[in-house]
Order: C-alpha cells, then structure tokens, then sequence
C-alpha cells in the first residue's frame, strides 16, 4: 500500500517490456508495423504513421493493448454511474424497508415456472422466521409476479441539487409498495445496497480525481522549480519529499485524519481527506517531473528554443511540458487507485468519511463486524468488488497509457 | 566502507530529530485533549466529574502548557530516561504497552517476509523460464489480484469463509487464557497456532509484487551473453539458471529488505485492525480515537524510526553490493 512499492514494479516491469521488445532482429527501416504486408501496403502505412500527430500515435497504439481498453471501459461506466447515481439507484440510500432488513439479493428472472421467457420480473417475496435460527426467510411465490418497469416513476429527488424529478433507470411500478427490488441485497436497516453503491462511487471515485489533481499541482510546480533550476533548491526539495517518504503512509493517514474535527459537515471532511492524502501523493508526482525536466532540459531542441531567445516560461510551457505531458498522464492514472485505496482504508477505520456520507469505504466499515457478514455476505462483497474492479481497471488503464505515452519507442 | 556508514548514520540524526517533532505536533493537531474528551464522557454517562482529580491529571501530564515545553518534557524524558510518558487512557507508562505490540509486529513482518520470498522466488523464476507459458500467466494473474486487492479486503474475506465454512474464529494473535498471560513456552505456541492467518493475509499482498520483480529481473539476466555462453560450453539448464542469473536477479531484493520490512510495519495496519490482532495497529487506532497523546505519538514516533532504520540497512547493503554507490555517497 505504500506509495514506493509500485513504483519499483512499474520500473522492473518497464524494464521487462523493453527488454522483450528488444529481443527480435531490429528491422532496418523504421517502419513500425508489421513487414509483412506487400509493398504498396507497407508504404501506405508508412504514409500514414510519418503523417499522424503525436496524439494519433498514441491512440493507436493504446488501442492495441486490450486490458487497458476493458479497463477504461469499465471506469467510463463506473464514472457514468457516479454522475448519475440519483438516476440510476432505484431508491434513496437512506430510505429503509422495515421489513427488509438484511434482506439477501431479490433474483430477477426472465422464465417463469412454465418456461416462458418474459421481460425481466420479480416474483412476490414473503417474509417468515426460521424458528430455530430466529433469522427471516424470504420465500418466493411464483403466483404473483411484478415486472421490472424502466424510466419509472419513484421518490421525487433534485438531479444534481438543481432539477426536480422523480423518473428512474429501473423499478417496480410505484403501486406497488410492500414488495422491493434489491439487485444486491439490503442493510441491517433495510436499505437498498445498490442503491448506497452507486451514490458512494460519486465520493469515492471522484476522492481519487480531486486528490491526483492536487498532488499534480504541487508535484509539478515543485518538481519543475527541482528539476528546472537544480543546484540548492533542487536538494532542499529533494530532501523535503525524502523526509515525507520516511514517515509510512498509512500511520500518517492515519494521525493527520484523526486531527480532523468529528462534527465537521461532509463536504469539509471531503476536501480534508483529499489534502492528506495528497500531502502523501504530491511527493511522487513530483520525482516523475523532476526527472523529465532533467532529461529534457538537455535536449537540443529545449537549447534551440533557448538560442532563439524564448523566455524560460515560454521554454517551459511550450516546448517542455507538451513532450512530457503524456508521460505524466500515465502516472496520474497508475497514482489514482492509491488514493481510492487510501480513502476506502481511512473510511473502513472509522478516521475518513463518517455515516451521513457514503462512500465505498464507509460501506466497507459497515461490513466490519464479521458476525452479521454471516448472515449478509453481500454487504461485503458489494463494496469490496467495487473497490477491486476499480483499482484494476486504473491499473491497467495506466499500464496501456504508459506504454502509448512513448509512442515513437518500438 | 566504515566511512560511509558512519556518514549515513550522522545523517539520521537531523532527520529523527524533525520526525519526533513532527509526530508530536500531528498528535498534538486534534482541538482538546484526552483530559476534555474523558470528562465529557464522564459527563454523558451522569457520573459526576471530579474537579480537583482532572486539575491534578493535567498538571501530571503537562497539560495546559506551551507546546514546545510539553515538547520537551516528552523527547528529553524518551532520550535521558527511556521514559515515553503516561498513557491516560491506560493509566500505565507507555513504554510498558508499546515494546510488547512492537516486538510482536516486527516479528509478525519478519515472518511475512520470509514466506512470501519463499514462494515468490521459485515462482517468479518459473514464469521468468517459462516465459508466456500457461502457468505464466495463471501466476501474473494471481500476482495481478494480489497487487490489486488492499489487504484488509482479503483478511475480511478470509475471516468470513474460516467463519462461514470451517466455524473457525481467526481473529488475534492468542486464545482468550493467554492474552494477558505472561510470556511462556505455551504461549509461544499457541501464538504459532495463530499466525498463520495474518501471515497469509499481509504475505499475499507483498508476494504478488515480489513474484513480477523477480520475473523481470530474472529476464533481463537470462538474455545476457554470459548465459548464452554457458549454455554453449553444455552446462545443465537447472544449473545455469540457478547458479547465476538468478543470484544476480536476487541483488535488489535482498539489498531492499530494509525497505520492505518498515513498509510491512505500517502498512499492515490495517489488517491487524480487521484481525484484531495484538500488534501495535489497533492500539494505535484506538489511542488516536481517544486523543491519548503520548501512546499514539509513541507509536508514531516508532514506526517511523523503524523505517530510517530499515532505510539505513537497505543502503548499506546496497553499497556493499555496489561499490559505486559508496565512491558517490
């Protein structure tokens, strides 16, 4: 979980992949695509790779690493989730069912008992006590189905605080009021988890955005004043970030969010966890700009611009940060699940976000007493799910983003 | 060689002396104190809050004194005495809480290490030889979920399948008779009994990395031309991956594991918490809570020294390995 250790996989790995793609014979022209193709192809393709931008280049060969596009996708669709998690939760995550509590997942089912395939339904669910165990049972009766409307009509809500409306992705007829559907079960209050998922991917997911957007501000103004003028400043900096990587990163989270006030209101506590843990994270982004300016800063074209009398800012903004910029992208995108992961940890220790906010890490606390995982899993599984799939999905976005960064390496 | 650790080790000091600072004023951030929130407590729960009793506390603490004296009275008291000051929840001597729980962590870490090297080196070589194999794969894979997985989640998952389907009860480090028992050969044992479970947990997440550096660094090996050679002269496979690359790809790793076992120390945290564990991650969490300041300041004070420590072993193995580190420093 610490800040270095994927930084020193990245480089081994990084390492591997050029080794690898060492290893075959170098092909004599720089034709970069296959050779294999008949010539009027070949120099077609040619054509077309010496005339494409940098960005052109990178997009093609981002598209050829798989993982990296399932990953993106999957992180549009949890982004899209996010943004729209009041259209999309079938009920408000605070609404609870009385007669639901930890009610397991309702089965959504397009046969019916004959076999017949239907538009997705439900069947009636009814409640009774095991007498032995004194837990609820949910039995379903395949006498009465309901079936799954969309763009129904539910509680009123304000979209995005700014227009009333009360039409949602999915949901029983609002008729329909002793019965609900729980795609992912429900809470020791009878509340929708589905519904708590998708308003918790607003906090959480966008805790790692706002987060890697600070620490890229401060790690590219510090790491570009180390990187660019070197000498004393350069070893103060540096000596700075060595003593912030001294402390480990969690006990720090830790410290620092525990001197949070506890009656702050949500959105103060939210920018309150950012700034820690991009007090953490800035250090690194900092080392990757610094390095770039170094090397950079040697360059011909960066001395070109200097003989032809450009200002340092111009020198900076114009000539230096374009050719660096996707690197840095790479590396924001490998930095983000840190900071999702820092967020869910502190949130799971009772030190981040607290109950009236849901974030997947304040799910995640919810789950903790494990007696009561027995008899509901899923408050469990939900959560930690989403938590994973996200930081894979970063994982491998970044992985792809890092390799397309350097589109004219082979 | 002597020069350059002696250098290494003047450096630290500076840096200790910041960090003790710094853990003191992270702890001291929190508006109030121990003695305010105990009160209010005592307040809450209608029991009547004796005036004179708290007067006395605070100046047994040194409550209600400038920062820098309080400061002062801890670090001078740590340096001179070994005295970490007064738990207040507690009411004991920090240092008769803390030692036990740090002990325990970094024995808890060592033995982390040592399982997870063990299954990471032969696996990582495996996949390195059988580069784009189907086991290859399985093990990125594994290692893949591994590095993406928080471990915490996995201790969660883990204590709800002992529960769900072997009826176990994983949590701590002792059965119940032996959690405040003194140290004996039984306990020990009984700890080993234990173990397993948080070495599995915390080793899983340190293993996946481990199993890709050394798959990467045992590549770049085997294409030198030195093993091109060997295997021209007819020496045995097994022998020329074993005898060489693979001692070369071992360099970092060993020379690392200062850095690896500090990180082990604070990252482990919250997997203790979740296990419930007799290690110093909930007690530390529980200190910070209750704004017991000088046993979470400790703690924190601790674990960072651990890791300039860890820091200073990485590097003077690095330097003994690599002479030109040590020309440079």
């Amino acid at each position: 979980m610490t800040t270095s250790e994927p930084q020193a996989n990245e480089l081994s790995t990084g390492r591997a992949r050029v080794e690898a793609q060492a290893c075959p014979p170098p092909v004599d022209a720089p034709e970069p695509l296959e050779v294999l193709a008949t010539e009027p192809v070949v120099a077609q393709e040619e054509e077309r790779l010496y005339v494409a931008g940098q960005w052109q280049l990178m997009w093609w060969k981002f598209r050829k690493h798989k993982m990296a596009l399932v990953g993106g996708i999957i992180l549009i669709v949890f982004y899209f989730v996010g943004a729209f998690c009041e259209f999309i939760a079938p009920y408000d995550p605070e609404a609870y069912f009385i007669r639901y509590k930890m009610a397991p997942p309702t089965p959504i089912h397009i046969f019916d008992t004959t076999g017949k395939l239907h538009a997705p339904f439900i069947y009636h669910r009814d409640r009774s006590k095991d007498l032995e165990t004194l837990r609820d049972i949910y039995t379903e009766n395949p006498e009465i189905m309901y079936p799954v409307r969309f763009f129904v009509k539910g509680t009123p809500y304000k979209f995005w605080g700014l227009w009333e409306t009360d039409i949602k992705l999915f949901g029983l007829a609002p008729e329909i009021e002793d019965q609900a559907i729980f795609l992912l079960g429900a809470d020791r209050m009878g509340r929708d988890l589905f519904s708590r998922l998708c308003y918790g991917a607003r906090l959480s997911l966008s805790i790692g955005l706002v987060g890697v957007f600070l620490s890229l501000a401060l790690g590219i103004v510090l790491g570009g004043i180390s990187g660019y003028y070197g000498g004393r400043v350069d070893t103060i900096i540096q000596r700075v970030i060595e003593f912030i990587r001294t402390i480990p990163t969690i006990p720090l989270w830790m410290a620092l969010s525990a001197a949070l006030p506890a009656d702050w209101p949500v959105i103060k506590l939210y920018f309150g966890i950012t700034i820690i843990l991009s007090l953490v994270g800035w250090t690194g982004m900092a080392r990757v700009v610094r390095g770039r300016f170094l090397s950079l800063r040697q360059e011909d074209f960066v001395l070109a611009a200097r003989l032809s009398g450009s200002g340092e800012f111009r020198i900076i903004m114009r000539h230096m940060v374009p050719s660096f910029l996707s690197h840095i992208i790479a590396s924001l995108t490998l930095s983000i699940p840190g900071q999702i992961l820092g967020e869910t940890g502190l949130s799971f220790l009772g030190l981040g976000l607290r109950a009236p906010a849901i974030s997947w890490g304040v799910l995640l606390q919810e789950a903790q007493n494990v007696r009561s995982l027995i008899l509901a899993p899923w408050l469990l599984y939900g959560p930690a799910v989403c938590v994973v799939l996200t930081v894979f999905a970063y994982n491998f976005l970044g992985d792809g983003l890092r390799d397309a960064a350097d589109p004219y390496a082979r | 060689m002597l020069g350059y650790i002696l250098r290494r080790i003047g450096m630290m000091i500076p840096t200790l002396i910041v960090i003790s600072m710094l853990s003191f004023v992270i702890i001291q951030l929190p508006p109030g104190d121990y003695l305010t929130s105990y009160a209010a407590s005592l307040r809450a729960t209608g029991d009547a809050v004796d005036e004179a009793e708290l007067a006395s506390l605070r100046e047994r603490y040194g409550l209600g004194q400038p920062i820098y004296v309080q400061y002062y009275k801890w670090i001078s008291g740590i340096i001179l005495r070994g005295d970490w000051g007064q738990s207040m929840e507690w009411r004991k001597p920090v240092k008769e809480l803390i030692w036990e729980r740090m002990a325990l962590t970094v024995f808890l870490s060592l033995v982390a290490v040592s399982v997870s090297w063990f299954i990471a080196i032969p696996v990582g070589v495996f996949s390195a030889t059988h580069q784009y194999s189907i086991p290859d794969y399985i093990f990125s894979a594994l290692s893949f979920i591994g590095a993406g997985t928080p471990g915490f989640m996995i201790a969660l998952v883990v204590m709800l399948v002992a529960m769900r389907q072997l009826g176990l009860n994983v949590g701590g480090l002792f059965s119940e008779e032996y959690i405040l028992a003194p140290w004996s050969w039984d306990k020990f044992v009984d700890m080993l009994k234990h173990l397993w479970i948080p070495v599995i947990v915390i080793a899983f997440e340190s293993t996946a990395g481990s199993i890709r550096t050394t798959r990467a660094n045992v590549l770049d090996e085997l294409n030198k031309p030195y093993v091109e050679t060997a295997r021209a002269k007819g020496v045995k496979e097994s022998k020329l991956v074993w005898k060489y690359p693979v001692r070369v790809a071992m360099n970092p790793f060993f020379s690392t594991v200062g850095w690896t076992l500090a990180s082990l120390v604070g990252g482990q945290t919250l997997v203790a918490v979740v296990l419930g564990l007799q290690t110093n991650g909930p007690m530390m969490l529980r200190a910070l809570r209750s704004q017991d300041m000088y046993l979470a300041g400790s703690f924190l004070f601790l674990v960072s020294v651990l890791t300039v420590i860890g820091t200073l072993i990485s590097d003077i193995l690095l330097a003994w390995i690599d002479p030109r580190i040590r020309m440079e420093g």
